[in-house]
């Protein structure tokens, strides 16, 4: 009698926990369609997918939300490359010109492009296209002045403007 | 116990295989025990499916819009949205910098002397930092009063309020006092553009948007504080603002920019909004008698599919027989009317004329191939120029255009130099009396006044000539200039049934500028130019044979040379331009520092560009006559003036006192 019992609530267990299972994965599919959704209308699928999903909060952010956390990105690759450009300054100090314009093009891109995306992506969006725009010139302004082939920090040039196309594409779509 | 066994779902079932050594237990057992509990099963997760599916739905809909393009059966819709992929081109051609195939082994770099040559002489922009739309215009008590979109903290879109000036001649301007700060909650966010009404009994209202601090776009009321101070220097909100929010099945972020109301045969004022449904840009329209409640039309001043959100709405009477401006509220059968618009989307002024029915408010283009907004549609400038906006200056019965010019530099130097964006010289305009399909704009009457010494010439050109034309000083011109070709040449192209009619491929963008020589052109002036010709801004004319033997003329800025710089914009601007029979061909150019105004044929075509030459500045930028045409000998007849700065004074009683004075 007792297993009868212990049966029955057992089956019901299973049933709750399969429906739980069955609901978190259809609204994961469901939440992470707009990512996908989102990410199938810019240049670079799989970047925006691979920066999206690195986010937690992209699970439930709207377009502006996305756009956001693309410009925090755009941030924190902007921050680390000034880094690098320090660095630099000490393995490679015959390179100073160029370096000390990219500090300029990059400071310009963390303190000013950045402020102004993230202020304009929520009230008038073509500012902040014409900002994130401005990133990827600065960052491309930067590694030309390095003589062909001297750049120490070419990779994070093409990581920071294939960032910005697919910025650029999702603030396209508040406009 | 076998009786239990059966009675377990299968779920449970299924688990003991699971958990065993992972051999599937008797299948028979499995199948016959799957059917009643597995409906339930399905059922439950059908449910389940359809209310995350429905969520998932709500939840996309948030905040974004669908992107899916309309794509009707019909013609004018797939010519809609290709042109609306058009659209989108050109700006990315615009917006996206190659570095150029020029670039030195050394790093380029501004450097201050650079950037202070930048700034102008004679076009409105404020001591510093940013500035964006024109807003409100208007001439009161012996003052032309210009507001804008204005961020007193940096050099940056942001913390935008109205910045103020005052002139007696739309030329020499004084600065005044903030005329509206972001001071209430329904502008937090933005104290961003309207304009101005004026009222029968001559009093001022002004309608303008803000972005409140939840960010959604709402209209508010303001009025001067005293109407008896001519420098209008205090404004106050009224305390009901807002006035107006965005109606059901309009977005927060797209519903802005007011225009000037006009009177309707009913007496009431009516005023129009631009936004958007979908990718369809619209004009929403609004009634009132005292601007402070209002009854939306349910019908819209005009749409169209396919151009996106419209801001900076403009709405206009123009005289089809007299060449004067009209009051906003003229109405009648002598009278177009003018809708124009900024598009968000490709930042391009566009505009149409039509007929405007005031019983419901609707308005109708004349030709619906060329409407607001679609990319071949008619634009005031063909340059950089946007968020433009008129005002009837009843001083002198024109109407006037202010257009917003920006940079096109890189945020660094905007940064180091301390300021960003200029006005156009403030223009009239219009209508073409003479081709009944345009309108025509002009650089306003007091710019001469700027004018200093002039030099006169007379000369004729041969095929692949540059002269060298010595005015001294070349950063600050005014340059008006008659071009014919020479009869014979052209004789000979026309004659010349092998040569190719042109003219269909031809475009000032795609066709390689300046140095791409045909048969009759390109022709004209090389401004900015340093004497090497490394840097060097042409303003020409192209003659293109056409079908039929037909000419048609185009009107180009070829800024891809003006810099060394990699990090500006360089684009080739310009359009075909209309020239009636009998008509030689006519240029004017403003040159003041970093910017270059061409009116091609009198105004037909305009072209404003921005430039920042890093070589062809002070002592060192030249003007220069070129005709780059292969075949065609053309005579030039043209006046160049050194033109005055205007002296833009900062805020003091003193410079408004002197300014009174004139």
């Amino acid at each position: 009698m007792h297993l009868l019992v212990l049966n029955v609530l057992r089956e019901k267990m299973m049933k709750t926990m399969m429906m739980m299972v069955m609901m978190a994965m259809m609204m994961g599919v469901a939440m992470g369609d707009i990512v996908d959704k989102t990410c199938k209308q810019t240049p670079d699928y799989s970047l925006c997918l691979s920066l999206l999903r690195s986010d937690p909060r992209s699970s439930s952010a709207d377009t502006v939300g996305l756009g956001l956390i693309l410009v925090d990105k755009i941030k924190a690759l902007g921050t680390e490359t000034l880094g690098q450009i320090n660095m630099a300054y000490k393995t490679k100090p015959m390179l100073k010109k160029p370096l000390d314009e990219c500090n300029l093009r990059y400071k310009t891109i963390v303190d000013v492009d950045v402020h102004t995306a993230i202020i304009a992506i929520k009230g008038n969006p073509k500012f902040a296209e014409g900002a994130i725009v401005d990133a990827g010139v600065e960052a491309s302004v930067c590694e030309g002045g390095f003589p062909k082939g001297q750049s120490p920090i070419t990779g994070l040039t093409q990581k920071m403007n294939k960032i910005c196309d697919v910025t650029r594409a999702i603030v396209r779509m508040l406009l | 116990m076998a009786k239990s066994d059966a009675l377990l779902p299968i779920s449970a079932r299924e688990e003991d295989p699971l958990l065993s050594d992972g051999s599937r237990s008797d299948p028979n057992a499995e199948t016959h025990g799957r059917r009643r509990p597995v409906k339930g099963l399905l059922a439950v997760s059908f449910g389940l499916f359809f209310i995350a599916f429905y969520v998932a739905l709500i939840a996309t809909h948030d905040g974004s819009r669908s992107n899916d393009v309309k794509i009707e059966s019909d013609g004018t819709a797939t010519k809609a949205s290709r042109a609306h992929l058009a659209g989108v081109s050109e700006k990315s051609n615009d917006q996206l910098w190659k570095l150029s195939g020029d670039r030195n082994t050394v790093a380029f770099s501004w450097n201050n002397s650079m950037l202070s040559w930048q700034r102008t002489a004679f076009h409105f922009q404020p001591e510093q930092n940013w500035m964006n739309d024109p807003n409100g215009p208007l001439f009161y008590k012996g003052w032309y009063h210009f507001f804008y979109q204005y961020n007193p903290n940096a050099a940056v879109w942001g913390d935008i309020v109205w910045g103020h000036a005052v002139s007696k001649d739309l030329i020499h301007w004084v600065h005044l006092p903030l005329a509206m700060v972001a001071d209430q909650w329904y502008d937090a966010n933005g104290v961003w553009t309207g304009s101005a009404t004026f009222l029968e009994d001559g009093s001022i209202v002004m309608l303008y948007t803000g972005s409140t601090d939840k960010s959604v776009q709402v209209q508010n009321l303001a009025y001067p504080e005293d109407l008896n101070d001519p420098l209008l220097l205090k404004w106050v909100k009224f305390p009901g603002n807002p006035v107006l929010v965005p109606p059901p099945g309009i977005l927060p972020k797209d519903f802005r920019d007011p225009t000037t109301a006009w009177k309707t045969s009913a007496g009431k004022w009516r005023i129009t909004i631009g936004s958007k449904i979908n990718r369809t840009g619209i004009s929403l329209v609004y009634d009132t008698t005292d601007f402070k409640t209002y009854e939306k039309l349910e019908t819209l001043l005009h749409k169209v599919p396919n151009t996106g959100m419209w801001e900076c709405v403009d709405f206009y009477p123009v005289s089809k027989t007299l060449v004067k401006g009209l009051d906003t509220s003229v109405n009648g059968p002598d009278v177009k009317h003018i809708v124009k618009a900024s598009m968000d989307d490709t930042r391009i002024d566009h505009y149409a004329i039509g007929t405007y029915f005031d019983s419901n408010g609707t308005w109708t283009p004349d030709d619906p191939t060329i409407d607001v907004g679609i990319s071949t549609s008619l634009r005031y400038d063909y340059g950089k120029f946007y968020a433009s906006k008129t005002f009837y200056d009843q001083n002198k019965g024109r109407r006037i255009l202010w257009g917003w010019i920006g940079e096109s530099d890189s945020e660094s130097a905007d940064v180091q130099k301390g300021w960003s964006s200029l006005q156009g010289i403030p223009r009239t305009v219009v209508l073409d009396t003479k081709t009944g399909k345009n309108l025509v704009q002009w650089p306003v009457e007091e710019v001469k006044s700027l004018r200093l010494s002039s030099k006169k010439f007379d000369m004729e050109v041969g095929p692949g000539s540059l002269v060298h034309i010595d005015v001294g000083s070349a950063a600050q011109l005014d340059i008006e200039a008659e071009f014919e070709i020479k009869k014979e040449s052209l004789e000979k192209i026309l004659g010349d049934a092998s040569a190719a009619a042109e003219a269909e491929e031809f475009s000032c963008q795609k066709s390689g500028g300046s140095t791409v020589r045909g048969a009759l052109g390109p022709f004209g002036f090389s401004v900015l130019a340093h004497e090497s010709l490394s840097e060097k801004t042409p303003v020409y004319f192209y003659v293109a044979k056409g079908k039929d033997s037909k000419l048609i003329t185009f009107f180009c800025t070829d800024s891809s040379r003006s810099s060394f710089a990699n990090d500006v914009v360089k684009p080739i601007y310009g359009s075909s331009v209309p020239v009636l029979k009998g008509e030689k061909l006519t240029m004017r150019i403003l040159v003041d520092h970093s910017i270059v105004e061409a009116f091609g044929q009198g105004g037909r075509t305009c072209i404003t560009s921005r430039v920042y030459p890093t070589k062809a500045i002070y002592g060192a930028a030249k003007l220069f006559l070129f005709n780059n045409a292969i075949d065609a000998t053309i005579t030039a007849s043209f006046k160049v003036w050194q033109m005055n700065s205007a002296f833009i004074q900062p805020y003091s009683e003193e410079a408004v006192r002197a300014l009174s004075r004139t």
